[in-house]
């Protein structure tokens, strides 16, 4: 606790200094994202972090230690994994799948030896993705508010809350006991992570122009995607920015997007899936303190 | 999580079109197209650009890929209703460069291909549709299997792709901010030059970058 304390102490005003400096080039009023501001200092605090350290680290990694045993360490963590994301599916009312996650997790650990060798997946029990924020997700929460955390990355306020299960009650590397054991995992996960991104980070920077709009647009796709299994309903395509009157388009666009829209409304009765907003996290606390699993129309997908 | 994911469907979609068109006279099914061309990208990759050379990747795609995909169809989507305050000129700029910048993205992403394996999924449609997707799922041991999906059109002269998904993200979508931001700060020109720079900035890196360790 006290050294959490002592982190704390250095990285608080660190942050806050940040954050003003970033609050005060606010710039292009997406409904999404709020914070802005906030969210672009964090981006390049990230980023410096990630040019200084995590990247170097990562690169020395994937050169040092051969490919199969970056493949143990990588199977080794997403097993540990597996318990919580069958949990999750079994909250999002997906008994079977959390019964495939089980039993990945059952023969990964001893056939495929504490989870280093994914046999699950050679036997064609396909591995899942799923996290707390998902299940709120699919409880019928709204992204609230893009975010994005120092270290972290990406997130939204939804995503934030299901963090906090996901660390303390899903992840048990952050709860492991000697605290030695735990920093060297923690940071073994962190650079395997990240070392199977290094094609992927690189290949972001050539195509985005700006690159925090492109990692925050991608990163609110992908968690929809997500929510839905892969099969959100399509109709995804942002809204045009409401400042510009719509008036001047021709009648035809107009007439077709207000059909569109309404067909969409009927199809999720009245509660098609939101843009996220800030009116949208304070739906979801309201949608916490009173749960209503099981209520997800998953519209026709692609 | 997105890097990898892009990086697949890079691959994918370079993979998916490489079919010598002229070869081949009659309309080839949607699905087939995908799987036919991926297998064959991935193997010419695979035996004769082994050391993930840009400049050959960059022209595999421009023969065998581009003809497959609609550029316009995807360029028009992505600048949004702003497409139609373009000139001509403007449209066929605009059009030229977001392709070049596309084909530089591919080519990273074939480079950096790693012998992951494919799992073509049978494709739900009616043999009357003329908007399908197709699905391509990627695994890699793990992970999730990453999720591709290619939008395509059938037109006079075969079927064409005009978005391409990759684990729920659309290519076409994840432009459309950051066109819409730059055309609102500086005009169509503006976003023309802004993808220029970005063209002629990769044209540098991209000359220098194959040695530096991205292949193992």
């Amino acid at each position: 606790m006290k050294r959490w304390t002592r982190w704390l102490r250095v990285l608080l005003p660190m942050l806050l200094l940040l954050g003003a400096a970033g609050c005060a080039t606010t710039t292009s009023n997406d409904p999404r994202d709020p914070a802005e501001g906030f969210n672009r200092s964090m981006h390049a605090f990230n980023d410096a972090f990630d040019e200084a350290i995590g990247k170097p680290i990562a690169t020395g990694y994937r050169n040092v230690v051969p490919s199969p045993a970056r493949t143990w360490v990588r199977n080794f963590f997403a097993n540990i994994a597996d318990l919580w994301i069958g949990a999750n599916n079994l909250l999002q009312g997906k008994p079977l799948d959390a019964i495939t996650d089980w039993a990945r997790f059952g023969f990964n650990t001893t056939i495929g030896l504490f989870g280093i060798n994914d046999v699950a997946s050679e036997m064609g029990i396909e591995k899942h993705d799923e996290d707390f924020g998902q299940t709120l997700g699919r409880w019928g929460a709204g992204d609230g508010a893009y975010l994005v955390w120092p270290f972290l990355g990406s997130s939204t306020v939804r995503d934030t809350i299901g963090l906090i299960p996901d660390l303390f009650i899903g992840d048990p590397v952050v709860r492991h006991d000697p605290s030695g054991v735990r920093w060297a995992m923690i940071v073994l996960r962190a650079t395997s992570k990240r070392a199977d991104l290094l094609d992927a980070s690189r290949i972001l920077e050539e195509a985005a122009l700006d690159k925090y709009v492109f990692q925050r647009d991608a990163y609110l796709q992908r968690r929809r995607n997500l929510i839905y299994d892969g099969n959100p309903p399509r109709a995804e395509l942002p809204q045009p920015r409401a400042e510009e009157p719509a008036a001047a388009a021709d009648k035809y666009v107009t007439e077709r997007e207000a059909y569109l829209q309404r067909r969409r409304s009927l199809i999720h009765d009245g509660h098609p899936p939101r843009p996220a907003s800030l009116d949208a996290a304070i739906r979801l606390f309201e949608e916490l303190a009173q749960p209503h699993p099981g209520n997800v129309s998953v519209g026709s997908g692609g | 999580m997105l890097a990898r994911s892009l990086r697949l469907a890079a691959v994918a979609a370079v993979a998916a079109f490489i079919l010598p068109g002229a070869a081949r006279a009659q309309m080839e099914a949607p699905d087939a197209l995908v799987k036919n061309v991926t297998l064959e990208v991935v193997s010419i990759i695979q035996k004769d650009i082994k050391d993930g050379d840009r400049r050959r990747i960059v022209t595999l795609i421009e023969d065998k890929v581009l003809p497959h995909f609609n550029f316009t169809a995807m360029t028009s989507s992505a600048v949004g209703r702003n497409w139609d305050k373009a000139t001509m000129e403007q449209k066929s700029r605009l059009t030229d460069e977001f392709k070049t910048l596309l084909v530089r993205t591919y080519a990273s992403s074939l480079a950096a291909y790693n012998d992951q394996k494919f799992d073509f999924r049978p494709l739900r449609a009616k043999p009357t549709d003329t908007d399908v997707t197709v699905n391509v799922r990627v695994l890699q041991s793990g992970s999730q299997p990453v999720q591709i999906d290619y939008d395509m059109e059938k037109r006079a002269n075969g079927w064409k792709v005009w978005d391409v998904r990759v684990a729920g993200i659309s290519l076409v979508a994840n432009y459309r901010t950051e066109f819409d931001n730059l055309i609102r700060e500086s005009g169509v020109d503006g976003l023309i030059k802004a993808l220029q720079n970005k063209n002629r900035s990769l044209d540098k890196p991209a000359a220098a970058v194959p040695a530096t360790g991205a292949k193992k």
